[in-house]
Formats: structure tokens, sequence, C-alpha cells
């Protein structure tokens, strides 16, 4: 698209908001979030990220908090989630989007290839509060770690040299949590491309998290007590695909011979 | 994982049924439509006991077929980069998913949730998650902005104001909140007379700028934003009144 047409566009819908007072303020909102999105694809310095902010906070309020008093009345008092969701943080693969969850459906951690480390006071603080916060204050019923395709996390991991080098202040040290998953993949796998090790890689990094879910005492005892599922998912954006399944854990009594 | 080897199974039985269809005994059509259909009711049954299962599949039926599928353009771009102009810092409150808040699309917000929208500084033995975000997003993606976003209600913050607390202790939350004392701090000492409601609504924002201040001691944040290529934003959405405040770091001397 030539930049003229951008051009003639923008102007197009700037009369048609000067020309049209009495334009709801839901479609002003709208074209004037259009309108920024045309200029900043006919030319990249006119983005201006305060008007993008403000804009989609006026949509998001006409069409959404405006239209659901009791929802939003109800949220404002507490929050019940039924879901502790880890995703990537890849622009990509919202969940939000992509599983339709409203406000209130899912509390969420979004880090780098969607890692859940082994329980570390020290190291990792972070990922620990909040599933601390989830299971015993929020009693979310369950915890569900989704990967996806083209995950440059993971891409990263399975591209750690043989000798251990790094270059990153803390990416490669971040994504070496899910190291387990690289080894049995490198190891069982051989015969496939890196590509389609790294897609292999993507769900077995799943599973390593969810193994490492059990490694926090308050999860392992929701487990058991079959308050807490795990589930693991893997959505797939170039071939439009979501893969769901249950971490199966039991614990059988020994027997005594 | 039995659902894609019963996927495979069945695309695999559809294609023989379509190639020998002319050829094949009746009885033998029967017997290979009466598998598939065992292997598809098999598939839904296996999330049959399980309604929240079924929640994620219902709404990604949704998504696939209302979004995805009517946008093979967008998501084929998308697919091959991904050229978010913003990271956000947002809360793991379920209520303030910032897509959501600020009406991103897919694509344009690269995301770092946490409990009470906290960057820690600097420190590669306790932070590497929030770390590997933004380098990530800094040094890869080169977005142009950082908006670490706060809210009202904050259940991180309220944790922050009732430390300490010696009638309730946590492994990991105690630790984590503290990030935020700094914030915290300022506010009692400038705001003593508020009431406490009133000062958890401002340490929600101090914090916000705490988080700010804390992004400088990245190097490579530090660097972009002397350089002028990035940007830092705080953000405040007060879902009591539905309003939301932006505001900016500068860089600038002011004369």
């Amino acid at each position: 698209m030539g930049s003229q047409s951008y051009e003639e566009a923008i102007a197009a819908l700037s009369k048609l908001l000067s020309d049209k007072a009495d334009l709801g303020s839901v479609a002003a909102a709208k074209i004037k979030q259009l309108t920024a999105e045309l200029e900043a694809a006919a030319d990249p310095a006119k983005f201006d990220p305060v008007k993008r902010i403000e804009t989609g906070f006026v949509s998001f309020k006409k069409e959404k908090f405006e239209k659901n008093p009791d929802l939003y009345g109800t949220l404002a008092k507490g929050q019940s989630p039924k879901f502790l969701v880890f995703a990537c943080s890849d622009s990509r693969v919202c969940p939000s989007h992509i599983l339709d969850f409203q406000p209130g459906e899912a509390f969420m951690v979004r880090n780098i290839a969607n890692m859940v480390p082994p329980y570390d006071t020290t190291k990792y603080s972070g990922v620990g509060a909040a599933i601390e916060y989830a299971v015993m204050h929020l009693k979310v019923e369950n915890i569900v770690v989704i990967g996806h395709s083209c995950c440059g996390g993971i891409k990263g991991l399975m591209s750690i040299p043989e000798d251990g080098t790094t270059a990153s202040d803390f990416i490669e040290q971040w994504v070496s949590i899910c190291a387990p998953a690289k080894n049995k993949v490198k190891s069982e796998l051989t015969e496939l491309s890196f590509a389609e090790q790294c897609t292999n890689c993507e769900k077995e990094a799943v599973n390593v998290s969810l193994g490492n879910l059990l490694t926090y005492p308050y999860v392992r005892e929701a487990v058991v007590k079959k308050s807490v599922i795990l589930k693991g998912a893997h959505y797939d954006f170039v071939n439009g695909k979501f893969d769901l399944w249950d971490l199966d854990f039991k614990i059988t009594p020994t027997l005594a011979v | 994982m039995a659902k894609h080897s019963a996927e495979v199974v069945i695309e695999g039985l559809k294609k023989i049924l379509i190639k020998e269809k002319e050829g094949m005994d009746e009885e033998v059509q029967g017997i290979v439509e009466m598998f598939m259909a065992e292997l598809q009711g098999g598939m839904a049954a296996s999330h049959q006991h399980d309604p929240d299962a079924q929640r994620l599949e219902r709404g990604f039926d949704f998504f696939k077929n209302k979004i995805f599928d009517k946008n093979p353009e967008f998501f084929e771009a998308l697919a091959k980069k991904q050229q978010p102009r913003f990271l956000v810092i947002g809360c793991s409150d379920s209520r303030v998913n910032p897509p959501t808040i600020l009406n991103f699309n897919l694509g344009e917000a690269f995301m770092s949730r946490n409990i009470g929208n906290m960057v820690p500084q600097f420190d590669q033995l306790r932070h590497a998650e929030i770390g590997s975000v933004i380098e990530y997003a800094v040094k890869h993606l080169e977005v142009a902005n950082i908006l670490v976003m706060g809210h009202s209600h904050c259940g991180g913050i309220e944790r922050l104001m009732e430390l300490p607390d010696p009638t309730l202790t946590h492994d990991f939350l105690d630790e984590w909140v503290k990030i935020g004392l700094p914030a915290k701090n300022k506010v009692l000492e400038q705001c003593n007379h508020l009431g406490t409601e009133e000062q958890k609504r401002l340490v929600e924002k101090e914090s916000v700028k705490n988080s700010m201040a804390n992004l400088l001691t990245y190097p490579f944040v530090r660097n972009a934003v002397v350089n002028g290529t990035i940007t830092l934003r705080g953000g405040y959405y007060n879902f009591d009144s539905g309003t939301f405040q932006q505001w900016k770091l500068c860089t600038k001397p002011m004369p």
C-alpha cells in the first residue's frame, strides 16, 4: 500500500471525525485508534505511544467496563480465578485472546518461555510468590503451563553451545531451567531437523515445568488432595492448533512385605 | 500424549477410506468408520469429567473460529515475526490483564506479569526471571517503550503494607513484595495523616515509579534511555473509578 493511500485514508477518517459531531464515543475512539495505527503504518516515526495507550483504554472502558457494571462491580471487591496460567511473554500468545479469558478468570505469570523453575527462595522468588499467592490465598483449581510454536526462549535454549558458554546477562541462565527437556530431545530425536527439535522441546519444556511445580510443597499437597489439577498445553500459531494435556500424578501406597 | 496419536490415526484412516472407497469391502469400511468414531469420542471423552479443561477448549475454539481463521494474512505475518512496540510489566491479578485494559492486539505488547508488577534492581542471582524478559525485549525485540502498569486493590501492595507481620509468614511472597519498600517508606513519611486505603492507593502508584527507577539499573535499559531509543512509562488503572493515568520518565534536562 503506497503512502498516498494511507494519507487518503487518514484524511477521510479525520474528516469523518470532524464532520460527524454526533458520532458515538465508541465509534469516535475506534476511529482515533484506527487513524493512529494508519499513521504509524504510513510513517513509523509518527507512532504516538501516549495516544495509543489512551485510545486503547477508552475502547476498553466504553465497550467492556461500562457495558458490564455487574461484572466489574463484583471484580472490584475481589478476585476468585479458577486458573493460574503460565504463558510466554511473547506478544503473539496472550491467553486472553487465544483462550478468550475474561477479566477475573485467570491469575497470570508471563515470562520467557513460560517456565516454572524449581523451588528456590533465593533465585526464583517472583515465580514462588505467584504460586504461593495463587494456591494458598486465591485457591485456584488449575495450574496451566502453556508453551507455543516459534518460541524464542526455547530456540535460545536449544542454541546454547555444548561447552555451555553464554553471551547474555540473564536469558541463557533463565532458559536453562528447562535443560532436561533439551537433553531429552537432543539425545532421543537426533534424526529431526533443528526446527522440529525446537517444537518438541517446546512441549517437553512444559512437562519439565509441570514437574517443577511439584517441588512446591503446597502444590504437591493440593495435587494429592485433588484440589488442584496440573495441565500442560501448547499453542501452535502456525497451524492454528491448541493441545491440552493433564499431568498424571499418583501416590501409591508401598507394600509392607 | 494420547490426543496427538489419536489425531494422527484418524487422519490416516480418513486417507485410507477415501483412497480405497471403491474397492473396499462394505463391512471393512464400517469397521474403520466405527474405529474413527471411537477415537474421536475418546478425544472428547478425555475431558468429559473436567469442565475446566472444556472451558479452555471452548475458549480456543472461539478464538480459532472468530479470529484466527478469519485473518489468515495477519496471523501468517505474525507467525514469521513479532515486532511489539511495548514491553508491559503488569500484575498477575486476574482482573488487570494489560492487553484487555489497553485493548492491545496480538503482536503489540511483550508481556511480563508478576505479583505487584514489580521490577527489582539488576541482580543476576536473584532476579533472572524479570531480567531475561527485559533483556530479550530491549536487546532482541528493540521495543521503543517499557510500560510499568499498576492498579488499585493490589494484593501485593496490600501485603507490603501489612509487613512486618509476625502472625503470618510466607516462603516467597514477603521477600518479593519488599521490592516496593522504598515506595511504602516514602508514602508513610510524607502522608502519615492519610487513612490506610488512601495510603495504599498512593503506594500502588509510587511503587510503579520505584520500578521505573529500578529499570535504570539494567545497563542495556539505561543506555537505550540515554540514546533516546526507549521511553520508560508508568501507568495506573483504578477499577473503582474506571480511570487510567499514564506518565513517562523525562530524560531531558529541565530549564
